[in-house]
């Protein structure tokens, strides 16, 4: 593919808000989760990677209608970073209609459904009149959102591909580029913590109570976390300055095989990753780190470890930054294509956390410390429910 | 401004699939759609998804049961390897049903959803069974776009046709949402179509077509009845181009996208 340039990030997730909370985090080598209950939800025995400033959030009055978790989530990202006045630049040199907004979420608002069903009219079963279907629940209200919020009037959409998300969204933004639709895009990955998602993964015996352990032999689930992430895409021109991080390649592949259960010699995955390689017209070798997907549940980690022991042998540090983020789900594409960003900005790899024993009948070679190698090359994996894959490749420039 | 070019994105047209009330097939439709056979609705008659393995039949839901026989007529009549081809799911609500019945769940006493109920809320819910039907590995993927998902799909199919140089499946579906959701977001009725695109023309292709962003307003579908559901429906805002290609003529359609930004098509028929 055209390589794309990374111009402008930001994420906020349970390490904290904008990208200087995220580094230290990271450098600390400490995570964010923690056992707290999440509004009703005192009856599941988990910990969850939950962002406490968003419940400070006030929207603007202009965009009141929008008020739900997940745009406040969506509002308090685009306020960190000088994000939104890079955007503001974007938007002044192209134009309003030329920059597009591509973001990834499962659940967006759903919780305000959620919560309104609790209200439902005792007599006729009817929602109450407060609950705003369009703006909230429904899937596309967070790019709706951010296309108000920006007052921009170019392409928009959603994907929603559950835990591929906002991966797959840097895939569909640089076609949109190279085909010259748009100039460029503000693409990421916003989801929120809700019930649908904490009672779902408990009934498929996913959900961790401790710390989730990523390729852990004792590792017991997922943990739930929720974050923004937020990316400006543009053609690279040309004066790169070395630090700058392109997207080099993008690899999409679908399972053919489970709803909820991944190919179990990820066989999807391991299909991402070569298309993701071809795409940056790389060779395994040329990988630096793979940020895995790494969700710390039995068949997730042993499909992509196998996945991954195929393509890339032991020789490539790899780990999942979901012991310290949790898995934020719709946002986790987003979120770690930032966490890669920084890594090939800051010149060090992101050891796992929590990660006491590692799992032998997984040969690759898992961090779990942080390692000071400075890489070139990053691939970031992300997988999710109806057997989604989307692999990516970013490097610097320099 | 650094650019004011737009871009037009070509592609060929060699598979339609369409299910909606009146309409149970595209070999159904196009005469309805052509004026030569009047319409008249009907209740869609959803088909089983026979297609899927025997556990997923017993767990899908009414979303994909609507997107997969729009996905398969449409291969079907382009003749081509389903594996073989990119795939675009594009929906505002994906499988409604599933919905409601999860937030009924969880505002009850009992808040445990079934491990099936929970897989089928993803809005790749289609894509999912879609990808195990037709055991495509490549890649898939779901949009939402509210009122805009058609335009938004056509836009994401026609781009990796474009760039990619692969052949795509698109399919937009809805399902409507029971009561108490259906007072806040009424869709009328279960509504499938499905194109496929091909980056060359070849022996089946039906049109080249050509798609440019443009502030105008969208065309109406002729057919009063139909013209009802293009309104209604998010997936049938593409209606209008399957008019124009059961008319079998060249010519030009404005689809609904987003305020301000619709889409031209311009419709070449190869024969």
């Amino acid at each position: 593919m055209t390589p794309v340039r990374l111009s402008h990030f930001t994420a906020s997730s349970c390490l904290g808000c904008g990208l200087a909370a995220t580094l230290t985090a990271l450098l600390q080598h400490r995570g964010g989760l923690a056992p707290r209950h999440f509004e009703t939800v005192d009856d599941l025995e988990t910990q969850v990677g939950e962002v406490p400033q968003v419940d400070d959030v006030a929207l603007p009055a202009s965009l009141a209608e929008y008020e739900c978790r997940n745009n406040r989530l969506a509002w308090l990202g685009l306020q960190q970073d000088g994000f939104s006045a890079a955007v503001e630049d974007a938007i002044a040199r192209y134009g309003p209609q030329r920059v597009g907004i591509l973001i990834g979420t499962s659940t967006a608002g759903i919780l305000q459904t959620e919560q309104a069903y609790r209200r439902r009219d005792p007599n006729t079963g009817a929602l109450p009149e407060d609950l705003l279907y369009r703006t909230t629940h429904n899937t596309y209200s967070v790019a709706a959102f951010i296309r108000r919020y920006f007052r921009l009037a170019g392409p928009a959409m959603v994907v929603s591909t559950a835990c591929s998300s906002s991966a797959k969204v840097f895939a569909s933004a640089a076609r949109l580029l190279a085909a010259g639709v748009i100039d460029a895009a503000i693409v990421g990955g916003v989801d929120s913590l809700c019930l649908t998602t904490l009672y779902g993964f408990n009934s498929l015996e996913l959900l961790s109570a401790e710390p989730c352990r990523p390729f852990d032999v004792d590792r017991k689930g997922l943990c739930i976390g929720e974050a923004a992430a937020f990316v400006l895409l543009e053609r690279p021109g040309s004066n790169l300055d070395a630090d700058t991080v392109l997207l080099l390649g993008a690899g999409e592949s679908s399972d053919a095989y489970h709803m909820s259960a991944p190919h179990p010699d990820g066989l999807g995955a391991q299909m991402a990753m070569a298309a993701a390689l071809r795409s940056a017209g790389l060779q395994a070798t040329d990988i630096d780190y793979i940020n895995l997907h790494g969700t710390a549940t039995p068949s997730n980690d042993a499909a992509e470890g196998k996945a991954v022991a195929t393509l890339f042998g032991d020789r490539t540090p790899c780990s999942s930054v979901k012991g310290a983020t949790g898995h934020t789900l719709g946002a986790a594409g987003g979120l770690e294509a930032v966490i890669s960003a920084l890594a090939l900005q800051h010149a060090f790899l992101p050891g796992g956390i929590n990660t006491r024993h590692l799992d032998p009948t997984i040969p690759i070679q898992y961090l779990t410390a942080n390692s000071t190698l400075a890489p070139s090359r990053v691939m970031s994996n992300s997988f999710g429910f109806g057997g989604t894959n989307c692999s990516l490749v970013f490097g610097r420039s320099g | 401004m650094a650019s004011t070019t737009t871009a037009t994105l070509h592609g060929w047209i060699d598979g339609i699939g369409v299910l909606a009330p009146g309409l149970s097939t595209w070999t159904q439709a196009q005469p309805i759609l052509a004026g030569a056979v009047a319409y008249q609705r009907q209740p869609v008659l959803v088909p089983t998804a026979a297609a899927l393995p025997p556990p997923e039949r017993r767990r899908v839901g009414l979303a994909a049961k609507v997107a997969l026989p729009v996905a398969q007529e449409a291969i079907a009549n382009a003749r081509q390897d389903a594996k073989a081809l990119a795939a675009v799911f594009s929906s505002s609500g994906a499988d409604c049903d599933n919905c409601d019945a999860i937030c009924r769940v969880l505002a009850s006493e009992d808040r445990h959803i079934s491990p099936t109920r929970f897989h089928n809320s993803v809005h790749n819910v289609a894509a999912g069974y879609w990808s195990i039907a037709s055991g495509a590995m490549t890649p898939a993927t779901a949009l939402c776009a509210y009122d805009g998902s058609f335009g938004a799909g056509l836009l994401e199919a026609l781009t990796q046709v474009v760039v990619d140089g692969v052949g795509t499946l698109l399919v937009t579906y809805e399902v409507p949402y029971p009561e108490p959701l259906h007072a806040k977001r009424p869709l009328p009725a279960p509504f499938g179509l499905a194109l496929v695109l091909m980056p060359q023309p070849g022996p089946h292709s039906l049109a080249q077509l050509q798609v440019d962003l443009v502030e105008a307003p969208p065309n109406q579908v002729t057919i009063a009845e139909v013209e009802t559901l293009r309104r209604q429906v998010p997936a049938a805002r593409g209606l209008p181009l399957l008019q124009l290609l059961a008319q079998g003529r060249r010519g030009r359609v404005i689809l609904e996208y987003l305020d301000p930004l619709n889409l031209a098509v311009d419709l070449l028929p190869c024969r």
